[in-house]
């Protein structure tokens, strides 16, 4: 279990930068800067400290199959001998980054396998819901469920990678009132039982999102991860106000209505990212806050990292694991459940502030969903910004209408050849003739995501599926349409350009550039980030 | 032609590092966090008197301590025959001039009190940092004392200490002296004693100020005399004030006979005329004025010029 400090967690905080504040830690791909904010007229907003994890989590795991949430029967009341489980799990772009061992998923399936065996259950799959994201290795799969469990399921081929292509492997259970198709894997809608498996790391996750989307393909999510309903999800973490989560439970209604019984287990985790103690744990504390031991690991982190080349410093990154803890889980019928979840995932993200900011400032690190163990391209660089960042709110986004987003990071002009195949393509075709996302989607959408050499790429290698960059882009739609402009501080001028953005070299540069936009003296407020925090914004 | 006076700046050649060079100022609109909770008198010196760290203060002593106090105090001990009476625990009280006081007493303090010696440090000072205090617990045995209130959890742990056979050394005055005269004692000592029915034992330390007095960062090598004063109990019925003012009385009286000698002293104190520690009552160059005196009107060589 990870070190827990002795005082009671803070919870987030809203500070008013004056002059006695020390420089501002801005996260910058695989580095960082301290930045020093005009005082007076700034304000950072950071993340509440970890809240304290389940003492005894495989207690509390057994405790939710025994007790469920909703209408739901237990678990075990609900396996019989003979009949089919399909026990599907979030993929590699949960959590972020990766967590310590043992993973949440690996003990909440093998509490559901010894039910399982219990029950004389022979008939088992266990399948990565990762939709059309890339397939997960072997040592990923091993991390996330656990060697007992691949050792017993994944020689006998019955542990695998969902495949969205598989022309086999697939159905379609029906239709919304609104026409969006629902598509599902075969093997999960010909289960007696389907037991879904999350970690939630953001409140944009689990519900209908996980079985709707996950275990499905092109053909449902195409309904919803559009530029359209992506301008209207205001915000995607805040799901009363998402049209991305309408549509998906709209699609789960369905799900719903057909014979599928889909048992769901939820987890939160609290954002103990960097951990209590070690070299890491500066990155999780207070600026001000930073004791000599802290100075000297942070100024012997950043000469390390200088020193390194840049594949060296990306696998000491990727190297992290995150000491993250459970803070609950709750287990029975989906809307119920994700409720829960919601409600616990607000308690460790929600920081209240007051009114919105000129220009909104944000550093952004090594990692987003989707290049773990991979790099961070300038498509997912936009997405990490555009479409997770500046969605991390309630209410109203933290930048006003019109207003500018200054975003640091590398932006390097690199994309993993395996992993990002389809977004070299995008990045160098759709890119070089528009950024707006609704004329990509018309023009290029169909002809990526139809592609045969990248559908044959995502099923067969590691890579994501050919339509992935354009969701990438279309996550970002909302922030496109609201902001009036955006800044990269420390990116590769040609990739940012490309981008559609503006590069500059200093953080000053950038809020003098974006005076121009906003007008003079604007108001600045920092997005402290990670660990990760939600503004609710009154 | 005006001159403008310009005020003399401390220069503090840290300040302007960058930061994280140089340690973050806090914001003004929030609450700087509360100490570390193993910091200060939550220091916890446990393991300092374990035997491994006993071990290594031993060899401290004999090694490092014992030498490096002859070279730069020279002491000379009177009075170690008063202690001759002396059985079990006791609590050794003495007036302090100079970081030099704790090596020094800790060297001359006589077995088997010195092997089973804990020292009371300013928990403010000495355990202000979880570095700080480990080298202070383990090269002095210190323990927090908290200066501003006698805490319970400092009066605990010291009673605590006492009953499982420790002696402590203890600094009545709650901390050196800022210009040689002594000061007012605190009761925490004789309060000590009497809860745990230990005899205290006065000492007088003379001369450490001149080697190193507060302020200095340099030793200069000059000699000292510490003068051990009979073990001092709690009468019948006596509390704890009366306790505090006869030990204080005491270490005066060992005072008055490190200046003169025994005799004089004892009849001083008999007729109530020890020159009392804290010096006059008058402005600070005069209190420094009159604390030379004695060294003035010495004459500087008392053997005959050949």
């Amino acid at each position: 279990m990870a070190s827990q400090p002795k005082r009671a967690p803070r919870p987030g905080l809203v500070l008013d930068v004056d002059r006695s504040t020390p420089p501002v830690l801005f996260h910058h791909g695989e580095g960082f800067r301290l930045e020093k904010l005009p005082p007076e007229r700034s304000r950072i907003i950071y993340p509440a400290e970890p809240l304290p994890g389940l003492a005894d989590p495989d207690g509390a795991i057994r405790d939710a199959l025994a007790n469920p949430t909703g209408d739901s029967e237990p678990l075990h009341a609900l396996l019989f001998a003979g009949m089919k489980l399909t026990i599907a799990f979030d993929d590699i772009s949960l959590p972020l980054p990766s967590m310590q061992k043992p993973d949440i998923r690996q003990r909440i399936i093998e509490a559901v396998l010894d039910l399982a065996a219990a029950a004389g259950v022979d008939d088992v799959h266990l399948i990565a819901a990762l939709a059309l994201h890339r397939r997960m290795t072997e040592p990923e799969l091993r991390h996330a469920v656990g060697d007992r469990v691949y050792d017993a399921f994944a020689p006998q081929g019955s542990l695998y990678n969902h495949d969205a292509e598989d022309p086999d492997g697939m159905v379609i259970l029906g239709q919304t009132p609104h026409g969006e198709d629902v598509q599902i894997s075969k093997r999960a809608a010909e289960s007696d039982l389907v037991v879904y498996v999350n970690i939630n790391i953001v409140s944009m996750d689990g519900g209908w999102k996980s079985t709707a989307t996950g275990l499905s393909g092109y053909q449902a999510l195409k309904h919803h991860h559009n530029p359209e309903t992506m301008r209207n999800t205001k915000s995607m973490m805040d799901k009363d106000n998402s049209e991305l989560h309408r549509s998906n439970w709209r699609q789960g209604k369905v799900l719903k209505d057909s014979d599928l019984k889909i048992f769901q287990i939820e987890t939160t985790i609290n954002n103990n990212t960097f951990g209590h103690d070690g070299p890491m744990s500066v990155l999780q504390k207070r600026e001000w806050e930073w004791s000599p031991r802290d100075r000297a690991s942070f100024l012997a982190m950043q000469t390390g990292l200088k020193a390194m080349s840049g594949r060296a410093r990306r696998n000491v990154f990727q190297s992290w694991k995150a000491p993250y803890e459970m803070t609950s889980v709750q287990a029975g019928e989906v809307e119920a459940v994700h409720d829960k979840t919601i409600e616990n995932v607000y308690k460790q993200h929600l920081v209240p502030v007051e009114g919105q900011t000129d220009i909104m400032t944000m550093g952004l690190p090594y990692i987003c969903p989707y290049n773990v163990n991979s790099i961070m391209n300038p498509i997912l660089v936009m997405c990490l910004g555009l479409g997770y960042f500046f969605n991390m709110y309630k209410g109203r986004p933290l930048v006003r209408e019109g207003g500018v987003l200054i975003m640091s990071h590398p932006t390097p002009w690199e994309f993993h050849p395996v992993h990002h195949p389809s977004y070299i393509d995008f990045f160098e075709q759709v890119l070089t003739e528009t950024k707006d996302p609704s004329e990509m989607s018309e023009k290029y959408e169909k002809q990526f995501a139809e592609d045969e050499w990248y559908r044959h790429l995502y099923r067969t290698s590691y890579a994501y599926h050919g339509v992935h960059p354009f969701y990438m882009w279309y996550w970002g739609a909302h922030a496109l349409e609201h902001l009036g402009q955006v800044i990269i501080v420390g990116g590769d001028t040609r990739s940012v350009r490309r981008l559609g953005f503006r590069p500059a070299s200093t953080l000053n540069d950038a809020l003098e550039m974006a005076t121009d936009v906003v007008g003079p003296q604007p108001t600045i407020t920092h997005y402290h980030n990670p660990p990760i925090l939600m503004a609710d914004v009154t | 032609m005006t001159f403008e006076l310009k005020r003399p700046q401390i220069k503090k050649p840290l300040a302007k590092l960058p930061f994280p060079l140089r340690a973050p100022s806090t914001p003004l609109s929030v609450e700087p966090l509360p100490a570390d909770e193993n910091t200060g008198a939550n220091y916890d010196t446990e393991w300092a008197r374990s035997p491994g760290a006993r071990a290594f203060r031993g060899a401290l002593t004999t090694a490092v301590m014992k030498p490096a106090m002859t070279m730069l105090a020279s002491p000379t001990v009177k009075g170690l025959d008063r202690l001759d009476s002396l059985d079990g625990p006791a609590i050794f009280a003495a007036n302090h001039h100079s970081h030099l006081d704790t090596p020094l007493l800790i060297t001359t303090i006589p077995e088997p009190w010195r092997s089973e010696l804990v020292v009371g440090g300013a928990a403010d000072y000495f355990f202000s940092s979880r570095a700080k205090g480990a080298v202070a617990a383990l090269t002095l045995a210190a323990f927090p004392v908290e200066r501003d209130s006698t805490g319970r959890k400092t009066v605990d742990l010291a009673a605590e200490m006492l009953d499982e056979g420790w002696s402590i050394l203890i600094y009545p005055e709650g901390g050196r002296s800022p210009d040689g005269w002594g000061q007012p004692f605190r009761r925490g000592a004789a309060y000590l004693s009497k809860r745990c029915d230990v005899p205290v034992v006065p000492i007088h330390v003379e001369g450490t100020g001149r080697i190193l007095r507060k302020g200095r960062k340099l030793p200069n090598p000059s000699t000292s005399k510490i003068t051990f004063g009979a073990p001092v109990k709690a009468n019948e019925g006596e509390r704890t004030a009366s306790l505090s003012e006869r030990l204080e009385a005491s270490v005066a009286e060992l005072a008055d006979e490190a200046t003169t000698d025994w005799w004089t002293a004892r009849q001083r104190a008999h007729a109530g005329t020890t020159p009392p520690m804290h010096g006059p009552n008058a402005g600070a160059w005069r209190r420094v004025w009159a604390l030379d005196q004695d060294r003035r009107n010495k004459p500087k060589r008392t053997w005959p010029r050949l």
